[in-house]
């Protein structure tokens, strides 16, 4: 994948960009993405894939105007417009589900095909999401994935950790990444989706991971229950991470939209 | 100089292997360990602790805000304030003040800051702080990386209120009000002096220095650690180019005085030992929500205040708590001159005195408070002698004040009152 950038409104954003086939636009999730994601290289097989970072994720300019769900939503939309992309299909995991899902339930004319991978956005009082945000690094893997010890090495990859200068960066990337997820994610990741969801026309496909325990599978029949025809797909041997712990199965998934 | 005895109100009955069997002070405490019913005797004695410190001359008595938190049964400070406008007499009453960013609409700060400034006749300094991230984010919800632009908003808001002599409407982000109005206003003009607690972000400085504010840091660490902290800040306010008056900073530090420094440590090193390894026993995840703090802040290096020392309080002793400054304790002689020290290292003409630690009974802080205010105090009274007719941050109370208890013991006889109230032919 490519690094590249787009003028929008209100900040330039930096996409990662790839692959060849139909188009394709992938919305990451809190934690962010890398060129090397192995779902973006799946994905990429079969499609020409867009993956915008969302304003002061990775080397990105931060956009302090964008604050609320709506702005999300639209901003997402300009940045597909500035591509110059017409009903791509639509893919979104976690934060970048909730967003996907939100952008569909505004224009619904304008996309036909969604995916939505263990999607935020829906909130059950019976099953509360981990409070991410209070959540120390060293248990984030037995929280994302379904086998931790592997997943922390993914979260260390490419890291010194045994930099001095580690720390302050981890909490500069944090406070500017977590912190810009937080405008829809803190404190409870609910914004209003299950009023909308009705909206959404696209031929929707659910992807959930069988051991997700930051989003549990329970909240994918809220999505199945939501959106009209939408079909669920349950992968076995992930956990919230899914993108990173199965990502053939998931661009599998995602091929059935055709 | 300007002594505030300041009182956290710590719950004085968290069990003894409390750091092994809870993951957090703050946030997420157990409901259980709260009775309410020694609460009554917890909240009386403390308030009364704070009138006692009036009666010996301490220039303000200080109360703070925290939710859900072990060390502060305080979430609101304007209850506890409200007792001491009437049962205090000439101590400012120093709220540190109110989370701004939490109030819906920010006008009832106005008010309630408003309605203690009248009662109490013009004795309220009024803080304004951010909240730590704790109270702010994880207790009462609100968005980490929108926190201070909803803080500046309520600032303004209240600002304008206090200021403005006409109804004005107020189209903020935040807030959306046609009809501003407050009614009562405060009794000190333009308005009551303004304390900004703060823990190191650069933007607070320039905030407090284009306000006339006076910067507080609230720390537990003690002077000797602050010092690169209030550096930066008296760097900035001379790079400004603003006089250097000490009464643009106030600190925050434990005190403890007995009549030797040995006897200092046999009374009052279990109340400290309890306050550092259990009250401050803060669970990491909730130190500093990501967005909270400024990217600016951060790269200056500034750990969160709550961040504790390396290899944690629980490893220092009493020698190292009072040798690292963590803790101000021994004899009158030992005292004043480490508070002459922080006086005069971190140039700070407002100190809050911590007086009540941890689980300490009233009959040793009334000890160790009245040797301060006899025997320290005094002696310190002249530190700024050029700037002790800077009243810019301190109050300006009226001259003639009733208190309470005014009325006469029984209500008049009918006879009294037509005399009274004769109509004169």
């Amino acid at each position: 994948m490519d690094l590249k950038t787009v003028q929008t409104t209100y900040a330039p954003v930096r996409y990662l960009v790839g692959g060849s086939g139909p188009d394709l636009v992938y919305l990451h999730g809190a934690g962010g993405i890398t060129a090397e994601d192995p779902l973006l290289a799946e994905l990429g097989r079969t499609h020409r894939v867009y993956a915008p970072l969302i304003p002061g994720y990775g080397d990105s300019e931060e956009a302090p105007e964008i604050r609320d769900m709506l702005d999300f939503t639209l901003h997402t939309w300009d940045v597909v417009q500035a591509l110059g992309l017409k009903d791509p299909v639509l893919v979104g995991h976690s934060m970048g589900g909730m967003i996907a899902a939100e952008m569909a339930a505004v224009q619904p004319n304008d996309v036909s095909r969604l995916a939505l991978i263990a999607p935020a956005g829906l909130w059950d009082d019976d099953h509360p999401i981990a409070d991410l945000f209070a959540t120390m690094p060293y248990e984030m893997p037995a929280l994302l994935f379904h086998d931790a010890e592997a997943g922390a090495a993914m979260l260390t990859a490419g890291r010194d950790v045994t930099d001095p200068n580690f720390l302050q960066t981890y909490l500069v990337t944090n406070a500017r990444q977590l912190g810009m997820a937080g405008r829809i994610l803190f404190p409870v990741p609910e914004r209003g989706l299950s009023t909308r969801m009705h909206r959404i026309r696209a031929r929707t496909v659910i992807v959930w991971g069988d051991s997700d325990k930051l989003i549990p599978p329970v909240y994918a029949h809220g999505f199945k229950k939501g959106i009209l025809g939408a079909e669920l797909v349950s992968i076995p041997e992930a956990g919230h991470m899914v993108t990173l712990e199965q990502p053939k199965a998931v661009a599998d998934a995602i091929g059935r939209l055709g | 100089m300007k002594f505030t005895w300041f009182n956290l109100m710590p719950w004085p009955y968290l069990p003894d292997d409390f750091r092994e069997t809870n993951r957090s002070v703050w946030v997420d405490i157990d409901q259980k360990l709260f009775d309410p019913a020694k609460s009554h005797a917890v909240y009386n004695t403390y308030m009364d602790l704070l009138e006692y410190a009036d009666t010996l001359g301490f220039d303000g008595v200080g109360v703070n805000e925290h939710h859900q938190n072990g060390y502060g049964i305080m979430p609101s400070p304007n209850i506890i304030a409200a007792g001491l406008a009437r049962r205090t007499k000439d101590a400012a009453v120093v709220v540190l003040g109110n989370s701004i960013a939490l109030y819906n609409p920010p006008v009832r700060v106005a008010e309630e800051f408003a309605m203690l400034d009248c009662i109490s006749g013009g004795r309220l300094v009024a803080g304004f702080p951010v909240g730590t991230s704790m109270d702010t984010n994880y207790c009462y919800g609100q968005i980490p990386s929108l926190t201070r632009e909803k803080y500046q908003e309520a600032h303004d808001l209240i600002i304008k209120a206090w200021t403005t002599r006409e109804p004005f409407a107020w189209n903020g982000r935040y807030n959306k009000l046609r009809h501003v109005n407050i009614w009562p206003r405060p009794i000190q003009q333009p308005h009551p002096p303004v304390h900004i607690p703060g823990g190191g972000s650069v933007e607070t400085y320039d905030f407090c220095i284009d306000n006339t504010y006076s910067y507080s840091y609230l720390s537990f660490s003690g002077y000797l650690r602050a010092q690169a902290l209030m550096n930066g800040y008296w760097k900035r306010v001379e790079e400004r180019g603003v006089d250097k008056s000490p009464y643009r900073a106030g600190f925050a530090q434990t005190i403890l005085v007995a009549e030797t420094d040995e006897e200092a440590e046999r009374l009052y090193s279990e109340h400290v030992s309890y306050f550092y390894n259990r009250c401050l026993h803060v669970y990491p995840g909730f130190a500093d929500a990501p967005g909270y703090r400024t990217i600016k802040t951060i790269q200056t290096g500034a750990l969160s205040q709550y961040a504790p020392p390396t290899g944690g309080y629980t490893q220092l002793t009493w020698k190292e708590l009072t040798e690292q400054g963590h803790v101000i304790a021994g004899s009158p002689e030992t005292v004043r001159q480490r508070m002459e020290d922080l006086i005069k290292g971190l140039n700070v003409g407002n100190i809050f005195c911590l007086m009540h630690v941890g689980n300490m009974p009233a009959d040793k802080c009334m000890y160790s408070t009245r040797l301060f205010a006899e025997k320290v105090m005094p002696k310190l009274r002249n530190m700024f002698p050029d700037w002790s007719d800077d009243n810019r941050f301190w109050t300006t109370p009226l001259k003639d004040r009733v208190t309470s208890g005014s009325l006469p013991k029984q209500a008049p006889s009918r006879e009294e009152l037509m005399k009274t109230y004769a109509v004169e032919a």
